[in-house]
């Protein structure tokens, strides 16, 4: 066998191993029995008024064994809802803790292959996933040649809308869709991750922190096939290399560290407004009793918002956060890279983009100021309000938006959906980069022959060609810098530059240059 | 006034699009090769996959009858300019007061024996496209005949396939009557590394038939025959003469016109890859067949149809291409070989594929063209340099200025710069501080002023 057929051959084992993994994955998480003893409960309950509230009510369901989780879920819930009638507003336990306690006993009281497995199952669904698909990325580096290559991406089912993309894309919805309204359905998945959580931050895991790990297994793994894929170019190498870095250092591990060490979970880049929940009261107390870290935290999350993101805008334009630090945009820029030709480029879709995001812009300061007022009236002032804001916010927005369509909607509509319709942060900066940055992607005289790459590969549906082929330069607010047209353009027409204000905002050139300069409008 | 332009390439289209700019005529444009504008230059990313046919069309459906700029698909067959009218296929017939004709160029073929059989093409037009798209279905092996820019595209798109390619160039090395001995040896390895059988000094015989009469092999004027189901005919383009013809108008090479677009027959213009000129300046060509030479003249023509009744004059050459991967760019005069009184410097990296060379006039060394391969060049800077005549040390100076690869690509200047000083003798040339942007903004305004 020569080279290359052995390289194939590791591509398609990896495949292969692969979808055995995921096949383990679903097969772990739908395999259950739940054995419900007091002890269980005990374990799980951890304040005592609740658990004071709560087992005298729990005589007809210890001992039982539960085949359906469902069951189960119906009559904690129903025996939570009671315990609660019985307690003061104070020591309510409120639906959320209520969550985490059906989570808790639903975790104790798994019974079956999974417990005494769980770094087994691990290895055998997550980190062979990983290194599976390592297996089918790692040849890449010898298979192809350094420079740009998407030969085949409208051929291929998964990045052209084909039935394996939609099936992805509908795997990516159910799995948001789960983690954010029935992350008891995927108990087993959270436990397989739990040796991991308390190794990390000494706390047990939860739906979120499954979701921590995949997500940034997901960037680091898709990142090394974009330094395999941008190996020619510097920028894509270091911009790629600096998401990985904030995703693991700043979104996973420090936050993590930060519990181990008593201190409020914090992820110091995920900056107001896209991390709405910022400004709640409960963050702001959260904050204020951590001492001096906290008030570090504090400050610098408010400084970071109001004077970094212009500071940095202005010299770097937008990009210096959308696609080297942020978390979605990273994720858009690893995961999201094999679909990000699927954005829509049409004016209908610009106009819509400009209406609904800068409406989220708007919503999210609404939401903030009744936030603010409500905390500073000491809860007086606009509670109703801010109570249905902030649900709804969080239901639609942060949940609806940001998740199931920003994420499982990658093989339909493009990689930075919840970026270019729906992140009020990416608003924020593009007003910034549009009226007063020294950001811009200059076109290159006349050299564009309208073939229509860039505007094809602008994952933020930006059609980069329509000014390339006037010899003007590119401003928009939002262009995330993620250079890609500049990449696969076949005539250098453009750059991605920092530059001086002046002569930014170019007219449209005439082409043949010995003569005068012409308008042309449209 | 009614303008109907038959044709909706680049020329055609830029023409229109200026004419609505500057006034109110009624413009209709009729062509019968796609419904709507198309960049012919993006064939070949259709059939790699890396575009749909839709993303190729640089405007919007909605956009001609915003603009009001009618369009009708379908094909011209005949000018009547004594009646001012035009016979369409469909039978319908469009009465004009001007009338431009932009029909492009068709692929050349030789007489060569076997060349109408199945499985043999050029490629040019849409219809080319999807025929090649059936021609090389579940193939194993393809000839390409010539070498030149859409030869080495077609090799491209077959390796793109995993189909084994075979490439005939007639010349010494590839595209060589263009291209200087340097870049042309840099692009045959580039080609060679794809696994292309890059076959040089070799032109066809003739295109064997198998049984089933479609293509199935070539012999070579070496006397080789090669097995192959595929034959891509890329040896150029010609001006496509057929309506002008149909019409009684003057052609030759391609359609004449003279410096403003003017056919003999009043009223009636021809521009682009179809038209030839009378009246040829120094330097220049009778006939352009690119996308940027079509552009300026839709746009040239729309000006003079204005009313602003200047010569065409395309300004200082540029062009550009890519090479599988190796991009290339050029500005000025780099002739192939140097004529008396022109001296050339060229530069390459040790190990990538990448070279810059500049080209100069010995007597007071003022630069005349460039020619970059993996690198990339700013057009505004070079065409002022060009036309300053600057001199080919304080170009080499200000490189800087010039460069414009991507942010944290490494950057070659200090090494052009070395390897110069070493091949000259007196001065040696200094590397000014990158000025980057700002200078060059500072003198293109200064230029307006
Ligand atoms: C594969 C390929 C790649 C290329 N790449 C480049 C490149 O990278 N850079 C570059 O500078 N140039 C490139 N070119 C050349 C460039 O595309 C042409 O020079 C340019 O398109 C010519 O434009 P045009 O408007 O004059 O003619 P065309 O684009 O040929 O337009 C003429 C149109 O008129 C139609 N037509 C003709 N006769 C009639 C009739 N009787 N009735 C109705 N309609 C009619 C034709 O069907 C056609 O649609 C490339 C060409 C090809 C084929
Ligand atoms: S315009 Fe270019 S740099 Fe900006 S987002 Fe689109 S592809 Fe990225
Ligand atoms: S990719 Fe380059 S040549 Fe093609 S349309 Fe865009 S700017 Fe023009």
């Amino acid at each position: 066998m020569n080279k290359v057929s052995i390289l194939k051959t590791i591509r398609f084992a990896g495949i292969l191993f692969f979808m055995v993994s995921v096949f383990i994955f679903i097969f772990v998480v739908s395999y259950s029995q739940f054995n419900i003893t007091e002890e269980v409960i005990r374990e799980a309950v951890t304040e005592d008024h609740h658990l004071e509230a709560i087992l005298p009510l729990t005589g007809d369901i210890t001992g039982q064994t539960y085949e359906s989780r469902r069951t189960l879920i119906a009559d904690l819930t129903r025996i939570f809802e009671k315990a609660d009638e019985g307690l003061s507003n104070n020591e309510k336990m409120w639906s959320y803790t209520q969550g985490v306690y059906r989570m808790n006993i639903m975790k104790k009281s798994v019974t079956g292959f999974l417990p005494g497995n769980e770094l087994l199952f691990l290895y055998q669904t997550i980190i062979a996933g990983c290194i599976a698909a390592l297996m089918f990325i790692l040849p890449g580096y010898w298979l192809r040649r350094p420079g740009i290559d998407n030969d085949g991406v409208y051929h291929r089912s998964v990045s052209n809308r084909g039935w394996i993309g939609i099936t992805l894309g509908l795997m990516l919805v159910a799995f948001y869709v789960f983690i954010y309204w029935y992350p008891e359905y995927i108990v087993n998945w959270i436990i397989l991750v739990d040796p991991l959580s308390r190794a990390l931050s000494g706390n047990p895991a939860s739906q979120w922190f499954l979701y921590g790990v995949l997500y940034t297994l997901a960037i680091l793994v898709m990142g090394v096939r974009m330094f395999i894929r941008y190996r020619h170019s510097n920028y894509h190498l270091v911009r790629t290399g600096s998401v990985m870095f904030f995703q693991l250092g700043f979104a996973f591990l420090l936050p993590e560290i930060l519990v181990a060490l008593n201190q409020p979970y914090y992820d110091f880049k995920d900056l107001w407004p896209l991390n709405y929940d910022f400004f709640y009261g409960w963050q702001i107390d959260q904050f204020l009793q951590s001492g001096s870290l906290g008030m570090f935290m504090l400050i610098s999350g408010i400084g970071l918002s109001l004077v970094g993101v212009p500071v940095l805008t202005y010299f770097y334009g937008k990009r210096w956060y959308c696609s080297w630090v942020c978390g979605c945009g990273g994720l858009a820029e690893t995961l999201g890279d094999p679909f990000r030709h699927l954005s829509d480029k049409t004016l209908k879709a610009w106009k819509a983009e400009r209406w609904i995001v800068h409406g989220v812009l708007v919503l999210v300061v609404v939401m903030t100021a009744a936030t603010l007022v409500n905390y500073f009236s000491n809860y007086q002032l606009l509670g109703g309000l801010t109570q249905q804001l902030q649900q709804w916010y969080g239901f639609f927005i942060g949940a609806a938006f940001a998740g199931v369509i920003g994420v499982g909607f990658y093989p339909w509509m493009g990689s930075r959906v919840w970026c270019r319709f729906g992140c009020p942060l990416a608003a924020y900066i593009g007003l910034v980069q549009r009226f007063k940055s020294r950001f811009r992607i200059t076109t290159n005289g006349g050299q564009c022959i309208s073939c229509g790459n860039c505007s094809t590969y602008c994952e933020m549906g930006i059609d980069v060609r329509w000014y390339a082929q006037r010899g003007q330069n590119i401003i928009r607010s939002s262009c995330v810098g993620c250079g890609i047209c500049a990449s696969v353009c076949p005539r250098g027409v453009l750059r991605l530059e920092n530059g001086p204000e002046e002569g930014r905002f170019n007219e449209p050139a005439a082409f043949d240059l010995s003569e005068d300069k012409v308008k042309v409008n449209f | 006034m009614h303008i109907v332009i038959i044709g909706n390439g680049v020329t055609g289209i830029t023409a229109a699009r200026f004419l609505r700019k500057g006034s109110s005529h009624k413009i209709t444009v009729v062509s019968s090769e796609s419904e709507h504008f198309f960049s012919r230059t993006a064939l070949m990313y259709i059939y790699m996959g890396h575009m749909k046919f839709e993303h190729t069309k640089p405007y919007e459906d909605f956009f001609w009858e915003k603009n009001k700029i009618d369009l009708v698909f379908d094909h011209a067959d005949r000018i009547d300019s004594d009646s001012k009218s035009v016979h369409l296929r469909s039978g319908k017939v469009l009465n004009w007061d001007k009338l431009i004709i932009v029909t492009g160029s068709k692929p050349n073929k030789f007489g060569w024996p076997g060349q109408d059989l199945d499985g043999v093409q050029g490629l040019y037009s849409k219809q080319d496209l999807e025929l090649m798209e059936q021609n090389t279905a579940g193939i194993k092996k393809g000839v390409i005949v010539g070498g030149g820019l859409i030869g080495i595209e077609v090799a491209e798109m077959l390796h793109s396939r995993g189909i084994e390619v075979t490439m005939l160039v007639r010349e010494s090395g590839y595209w060589n009557i263009v291209l200087p001995e340097e870049e042309s040896a840099l692009i045959n390895a580039e080609i060679r590394d794809h696994h292309i059988d890059l076959r040089l000094d070799t032109e066809l015989k003739e295109i064997r038939s198998g049984n089933d009469g479609r293509a199935s092999a070539v012999v070579t004027s070496t006397g080789d025959v090669i097995d192959c189901q595929f034959v891509a005919l890329t040896a150029g383009v010609s001006p496509n003469c057929d309506l002008a013809k149909a019409s009684g108008l003057e052609t030759g090479r391609g359609i004449q016109v003279n410096r403003y677009f003017e056919t003999g027959t009043p009223d009636v213009y021809a521009a682009g890859d179809c038209a030839e000129f009378t009246e040829v300046p120094e330097g220049q060509m009778p006939v352009e067949q690119l996308w940027y030479t079509g552009r300026m003249q839709g746009e040239a023509l729309a000006r003079i149809l204005l009313g602003d009744r200047k010569k065409y004059d395309r300004g200082i050459w540029y062009n550009s291409a890519k090479f599988f991967n190796v991009e290339y760019q050029t500005y000025g005069q780099v002739p192939p070989v140097l004529p008396e009184g022109y001296g050339s410097f060229v530069w390459q990296h040790p190990q990538k594929r990448v070279l810059f060379r500049v080209v100069y006039r010995t007597g007071d060394k003022g630069v005349t063209g460039f020619n970059v391969l993996g690198m990339r060049l700013r057009q505004a800077v070079c065409e002022k340099w060009i036309r300053d005549n600057e001199s080919v040390t304080s170009a080499l100076e200000h490189l800087g200025e010039a460069v414009f690869d991507p942010e944290l690509f490494s950057m070659h200047e200090n090494a052009i710069i070395a390897a110069w000083n070493e091949a000259n003798t007196g001065n040696p040339v200094k590397l000014k501080k990158k000025r980057g942007l700002y200078g060059v903004f500072q003198f293109l305004n200064m230029q307006k002023a």
